[in-house]
């Protein structure tokens, strides 16, 4: 992506010179190129039906524009009768001109209405019964996910990352912890606001197995451009696998460098993240009991690697200027046991 | 004052305008002269009330306040041209974001409208002046004073950061500690009592000081437009003046209408925004399209086609206004009845422009147009409109909406709306009113030039976006990184 001179041109350079994205990103073969385009792919029931009506609508109007404008180019070019060039039309002529264009366009309107409304049928509800409920909790400028469950000691935190099983409708509650913020995953459905003091419901359902992004889509502040999240749609095996794997604690390691680690995390990390089964508790950053096991970092903005999560625990303030996090200033040995024992959170 | 000639044709149920006259030289005349003419030197430049002279303020002002809102949008551009670009910290390019919208919104769009109407009514009316000349002029310098209020914050670093519709609790003390949002609020405040007060003179000047013979059915569709523009913002101007005002108090006084810890609700504020932000954007169009409505008939060389039922399809659009500003907020999470309705409303509101399209095909298929460069600017607001007015029913079609809303789609929707439908009939009004402005006629090729300029140049920036926003390109966001395509 090099010399594109605006916003909307970056998106079409990309599309036409068909650049592949880095690989951590790919969601799957086809929105690889631009991972939130809802208008050519969606991958589940509740953003099909809005596709189609996209669709549909577009190429309706964009038949109806084309008219208009030939009608408004003949109009300003037909020939006109040299005959009598200087009378002047009457008042009362051509008003059929807006009878029947308004009465034309009525009907269009209205079964366009119909339309519409029917597709927002469609999507209000799944088909059937969630088999999963989520709630997904908007921060400043991250996204909780909590995975309920009537035995507390089944439910688990986790952060920015929504694992799906594929082909099931999904209930996602909507809450928000301190300014509004929209949740967006656009191929598997439209956005809903993250309003303080409600809990709003969204319904996601994936059709297929991937890695779907998603992005805060009303602006809250700062670091708004990077809130973004990803739901993983994996197979039922795969889910129960993973959520298996989350509901575990952290595993305790007592190798020197881990302990030494562990040591500087309680001292400087722990006030706002919580590894569960320790004495870490925080609750205003990410859970981080299993880290290692997450694509990303900080809202979308790293891929999870050793060397990504040194940057953006030294650098934070650089990364993401305003993020709630600060810069932690840590000697190289700290630093290389801290990351030896965050390693251990998989 | 000398006899009064009163004029009663009909008699009856007509109101019957008073109308005075003084003989030249006597006392009465100069005395009238005394009221009417502006004092020379400085303190009459400051305290004059004449209607033109203040329309003239207005545009120039208006126009200023257009290219300062230009030079911001360039510069978020800059910004934005490159993945990862550092170019400006993300407080300045919100502050930017927001100052450009508070600028082409509030300072830009409504006031050069005001200039045209505050020059043009009393001349297509006939009355002397406005109804309350000082009035008018008291509305001018707030409208100024408000607009010099906002832009004030900037060198400081501390203009309004939190978006043009400045949702809370983002705007509320604990996420926005400066004085950025309490600049805004105040501004809005005051802005609020300059349309007002506009408002009321408008309204009071057409119902009560038109020349003899101007009936309801004879007045220029601008004067239309202006009038639905005006008792609209009567309406709606008090709702976002109480929400700026509620915001205010919960900032400095510790109230707390918005504040969720303390039982407040934050969608207060968006209907309260919307409420007001709706009817606006019709007030801020409906003028110019009487721009178009009544100057676009002289290059056609014949009368305008339906001047009745573009008069009424011009009063439905603003009655219509009213009940569409959920469309703002179909993502809130309501429920899917109240989202029927409004979505319903929100897509019936195009048929009264389907009126006007057609009334402006009409009379250019059946006249006999002069390609003069206010004619090209009229013809090419067509095409704008029409597409502005699709991409609105894209957006009012609520699943649509839910993918549309907050990206590129919306942001290329209305600056279709807004510079299409305003910008250019200004311009194109512009060069037709010129020589009644300012007695001399602009250079015709140099017109030309800057219609196709405009036209290709707008068309170049804003409709790739429309792609950009199908293709899920999200709005306010300081800067892209590159695999997001």
């Amino acid at each position: 992506m090099k010399g594109s001179t605006s916003g909307c041109r970056f998106n079409c350079i990309v599309l036409l010179c068909g650049l592949v994205a880095t690989p951590g990103f790919a969601a799957s073969a086809e929105n690889r190129i631009a991972p939130l385009n809802y208008f050519l792919h969606s991958y589940g029931p509740a953003s099909t039906p809005t596709m189609h009506l996209g669709w549909g609508f577009a190429a309706l109007l964009a038949i109806i524009f084309i008219i208009i404008a030939l009608l408004l180019a003949v109009a300003v070019f037909h020939k006109r009768s040299v005959e009598e060039p200087r009378s002047m039309g009457r008042e009362e002529q051509g008003v059929m001109w807006i009878y029947i264009g308004t009465g034309l366009s009525t009907c269009i309107l209205l079964a366009m209405t119909i339309y519409m409304l029917i597709t927002l049928n469609k999507i209000a509800k799944p088909m059937h019964a969630p088999a999963l409920t989520l709630t997904v909790t908007g921060y400043d400028w991250w996204w909780k996910v909590e995975y309920e469950n009537g035995d507390s000691s089944r439910r688990f935190v986790t952060a920015n990352e929504i694992h799906i099983p594929v082909g099931q409708p999904v209930l996602i509650k909507l809450k928000s912890a301190d300014v509004i913020h929209t949740f967006w995953v656009p191929v598997l459905a439209g956005k809903t606001q993250a309003i303080p003091g409600l809990t709003n419901q969204q319904w996601i359902e994936a059709d297929v197995e991937g890695v779907y992004l998603g992005q805060c889509t009303q602006y809250c502040g700062l670091q708004h451009a990077h809130m973004g999240l990803e739901v993983v749609a994996q197979s039922e095996a795969e889910f129960r696998a993973w959520q298996d794997a989350q509901r575990k604690t952290a595993a305790t390691v007592s190798a020197g460098d881990v302990n030494t680690g562990w040591k500087i995390f309680l001292d400087q990390c722990a006030g706002c993240h919580a590894v569960r089964g320790t004495e870490a508790k925080g609750a205003h950053g990410p859970d981080l009991t299993h880290l290692s096991s997450r694509r990303l970092l900080a809202g979308g903005l790293l891929t999870n690697t050793p060397d990504h999560l040194v940057q953006w625990i030294t650098r934070t303030q650089e990364l993401k200027p305003g993020a709630r996090m600060p810069s932690m200033a840590l000697t190289a040995a700290e630093i290389s046991a801290l990351s030896a024992f965050l390693s251990t959170l998989n | 004052m000398a006899d009064v000639a009163q004029d009663t044709p009909n008699l009856n149920l007509t109101r019957v305008p008073e109308i005075g006259s003084a003989t030249i030289g006597s006392t009465a005349e100069k005395h009238l002269a005394e009221l009417w003419e502006s004092a020379p030197g400085w303190r009459g430049w400051l305290s004059t009330v004449d209607h033109k002279t203040i329309g003239i303020r207005y545009l120039v002002t208006a126009f200023i306040f257009l290219l300062m809102g230009g030079v911001e949008a360039l510069i978020m551009r800059v910004q934005l041209a490159r993945p990862n670009q550092t170019l400006l910290t993300p407080e300045q390019y919100n502050q930017l974001f927001t100052m450009h919208g508070i600028t082409m919104i509030f300072l830009y769009s409504l006031p050069v409208l005001s200039g045209f109407s505050n020059y043009l009514w009393p001349l297509m009316l006939g009355s002397r002046d406005m109804a309350f000349p000082r009035l008018n002029a008291l509305s001018y310098w707030i409208f100024l004073f408000a607009g010099i209020f906002l832009y004030a914050s900037f060198p400081l670093g501390e203009a309004p950061n939190a978006g043009w519709f400045n949702y809370v609790p983002f705007a509320e003390l604990n996420y926005n500690t400066g004085p950025n949002i309490d600049v805004y609020a105040l501004g809005m405040v005051l802005l609020g009592i300059s349309t007002t007060v506009g408002s009321i003179n408008f309204i009071v000047t057409l119902f009560r000081m038109r020349a003899p013979g101007m009936s309801i059915g004879r007045v220029p569709i601008l004067v239309w437009g202006t009038l639905t523009a005006s008792v609209a913002n009567v309406f709606a101007v008090p709702s976002v003046s109480l929400a700026f005002f509620l915001l205010w108090l919960d900032r400095q006084m510790g109230t707390h209408f918005f504040d969720v810890i303390n039982g407040g609700k934050p969608l207060l504020w968006q209907h309260l925004f919307w409420m007001f932000g709706h009817p606006w954007v019709y007030a801020v169009v409906l003028p110019a399209m009487g721009i178009v409505f009544d100057a676009l008939p002289t290059f056609c060389r014949r009368p305008l086609v339906g001047y009745s039922a573009v008069a009424l399809s011009t009063m439905a659009t603003m009655l219509l206004g009213f009940g569409v500003w959920i469309h703002h907020m179909f993502a809130t999470g309501l429920p899917t009845l109240a989202l029927s309705f409004f979505g319903a409303t929100s897509m019936v509101i195009s048929i009264p422009s389907g009126v006007a399209v057609f009334a402006w095909i009409a009379t250019i298929w059946l006249g006999r147009p002069v390609f003069n460069t206010p004619f090209l600017f009229f013809a090419g607001f067509v095409i704008l409109f029409v597409i502005g007015g699709f991409s609105g029913v894209m957006v009012a079609a609520v699943p649509l909406d839910l993918q549309l809303n907050e990206t590129y789609f919306i942001v290329a929707h209305l600056h279709y709306v807004l510079l299409g439908i305003n910008v250019f009939p200004v311009v194109g009004g512009i060069y037709y009113w010129f020589p009644k402005f300012f007695g001399r006629m602009m250079n015709e090729n140099l017109g030309k030039w800057s219609f196709w300029v405009m036209f290709i140049g707008f068309n170049l920036g804003f409709f790739p976006m429309h792609v950009a926003g199908l293709l899920g390109m999200p709005r306010r966001i300081y800067t892209y990184a590159p695999h997001m395509g």
